[in-house]
């Protein structure tokens, strides 16, 4: 596939050079949310698992990483480490609880348990409740080689996390390991007549995609110095199913595509309050009424559909 | 008087009370969503804001019409179902044939843009519902407000009446029909769409009647609605949404744990219901009155 390898080129350049046009940290708030919504596309995508409550991942991993950082005073490489790990070990609880059930019951069953998550953080001392983790020091990375504190700097370690994070999605989908995830997705019952073990493939993929989005919170906390309430509220789980949906299911971009349109909707809407809310709900109506497959999905056709022409 | 564990029995019995009185709210919402999911294959996440538009709406029917709280309570559900037939019509109908996901995205995508318009035209600070039945009872352990003794009345009868409706009636034999097999039903000369559109209609109204139940004992406000309709998931999970009594059940059967949580341990009574769901996971994952489908 060489047209996707010269994509990718131009989106790598493109993402090289782009703090020239855009200010750094609304593009490292969008490059955190598009690995989140990656990470959220991996189970919804390729293994078939809408889970509605990736916040509870995505918010706990700031927690831990704002925790490890500001009251432990340990190096960032930890924090980041702690949010990873954190956030899989609740994936791993929650996960295991969550596959027993399918389909709308899953769905519903991980906005209950991420609800559960956050009445915990409202309560629980470390989080600091309404208030939440405020001024989290921007510490040197790699033992002081690696400052921090500039936004530019900081800006490139955020894009070499998220490349990686892309990168590791990338290898699990186009693994054995991926090829059984959708060959469950498509049918459940011959792939376990087939000798897999279905529900081990679903906890590995949804701890997987726990530990991506743990990644993405963790970074967002990095960057932003601050973790609160509403990286782990249910606004957020819906946020990042919209990002995905936006972007388009099953597509290993679309994510990073809706991410970025729902990010720069936000940030040009931030005056206008609620009508956010009105806005994005409209979206996801329109979306699944018309646009089921997403901006990359509904391309990727009309793109296929030119080629077939042209050649016949 | 007698003191039970430690707890003064005004504590425990007042605890009990409310924890009865959001348990008649769990078991109206968790019985209009299973209702609907029963006949649409659609989980209504619009529920909660649906609930909110009934106390919304007996809130303006006061405050712009004069209308009395007894007369909403018919009126608002109404109201409220007509709406919900208008966005059957219009928008869910056209889903049926998709996975149960995109319903639920879609009735999500609902909910957000009906909460947010009224949050831009009310606010989200609550206005206050004058209660209709002012006073109460001494019962010499506990003294029991007159309306919230209501309340818990209104919603056995309600429950006890959608049971009947259900499980007893011949429009409720088509709906048990058609929710089995709707295609041989519609063989029969029986209209299914009609079927659906109205049970739609009435899942919503049921909503909306407990929104009018709620609204003079909380705010009326944009987001009355918001966290109720997840703890109700929590609740559908756990009883599973196989049967009517099990709805019922079990949503009055958690108000009274989240209540007795509420004087024993009260930081645990946010998420009491969830660790509840998370061991019936464990225990009989497919619901404590659910049947595998």
């Amino acid at each position: 596939m060489t047209s996707q390898r010269i994509g990718y080129a131009i989106l790598i350049i493109l993402a090289l050079v782009a703090p020239a046009f855009a200010y750094p940290v609304f593009l490292m708030k969008a490059l955190c949310f598009a690995l989140f919504a990656c990470a959220f596309n991996l189970l919804l995508g390729y293994a078939g698992l809408m889970s509605f409550g990736h916040a509870m991942f995505f918010g706990m991993a700031g927690y831990f990483y704002g925790h490890v950082v500001k009251a432990w005073d340990m190096p960032p490489e930890v924090g980041l480490l702690a949010g990873v790990l954190g956030a899989a070990a609740l994936g791993l609880v929650t996960g295991a609880l969550a596959i027993r059930r399918q389909g709308i019951y899953f769905a519903m069953i991980t906005l209950a348990f991420a609800q559960m998550v956050y009445f915990f953080c409202v309560q629980a001392p470390f989080t600091g409740g309404e208030d939440g983790l405020q001024g989290i020091p921007r510490k040197a990375l790699l033992g002081g080689l690696i400052p921090t504190k500039n936004d530019l700097v900081l800006y490139y370690v955020v894009l070499t996390i998220f490349l990686f994070g892309y990168g590791a999605i990338y290898r699990f989908i186009h693994s054995p390991f991926g090829q059984v995830l959708k060959a469950i997705r498509d049918n459940e019952q011959r792939a376990v007549s087939l000798g897999y073990e279905a529900d081990r493939y679903k906890l590995l993929a949804f701890v997987l995609s726990a530990a991506l989005a743990g990644l993405a919170g963790a970074t967002k906390a990095l960057v932003q110095q601050f973790a609160t309430l509403t990286d782990v509220a249910a606004s957020t789980s819906g946020e990042v199913v919209l990002m995905a949906l936006v972007g388009g299911l099953g597509t290993i971009i679309g994510p990073v595509v809706g991410a970025f349109i729902i990010i720069t909707m936000q940030n040009y809407l931030a005056g206008f309050g609620q009508f956010v809310l009105v806005i994005q709900g409209a979206i996801f109506v329109v979306i699944v009424l018309a646009f089921r497959k997403g901006v990359v999905g509904e391309f990727a056709e009309w793109w296929r559909r030119r080629r077939t022409a042209s050649s016949r | 008087m007698f003191e039970l564990l430690g707890i003064p029995p005004q504590a425990l019995f007042g605890q009990l009370l409310l924890g009865l009185i959001n348990g008649a709210f769990y078991a109206m919402l968790s019985l209009g969503l299973a209702v609907i999911f029963g006949m649409l294959n659609v989980i209504n996440f619009t529920h909660g804001a649906q609930y909110m538009m009934g106390a919304f709406a007996a809130w303006l029917l006061l405050g712009y019409l004069d209308v009395p709280f007894w007369a909403s309570l018919v009126l608002a559900p109404v109201i409220v179902g007509l709406i919900g037939i208008v966005l059957e019509k219009l928008l869910l109908k056209r889903i049926y044939h998709l996975d149960h996901l995109y319903g639920f995205l879609l009735t999500f995508g609902m909910a957000l843009v009906i909460e947010g318009l009224f949050q831009l035209q009310w606010g989200s600070s609550g206005a206050p519902y004058p209660n209709p039945i002012p006073g109460g009872y001494n019962l010499g352990f506990m003294f029991l407000p007159t309306y919230r003794g209501f309340v818990v009345l209104a919603a056995l009868v309600i429950c006890l009446v959608t049971w009947y409706g259900i499980e007893r009636t011949k429009l409720g034999a088509y709906l048990r029909a058609a929710t089995e097999n709707p295609t041989l039903v519609r063989a029969f000369g029986i209209n299914v769409p009609r079927l659906i559109t109205l049970t739609y209609g009435l899942g919503v109204a049921l909503a909306a009647l407990a929104g009018v139940l709620a609204a003079p004992i909380q705010q009326v406000s944009a987001l009355m609605g918001t966290n109720l309709v997840l703890v109700v998931f929590a609740v559908v999970v756990i009883g599973g949404m196989g049967s009517i009594m099990g709805s019922i059940v079990t949503g009055f059967g958690l108000g009274m744990i989240e209540g007795l949580t509420k004087v024993f341990y009260p930081p645990a009574s946010n998420t009491v219901i969830f660790v509840v769901m998370a061991i019936v996971l464990l225990v009989k994952p497919a619901g404590l009155f659910g049947q595998t489908k």
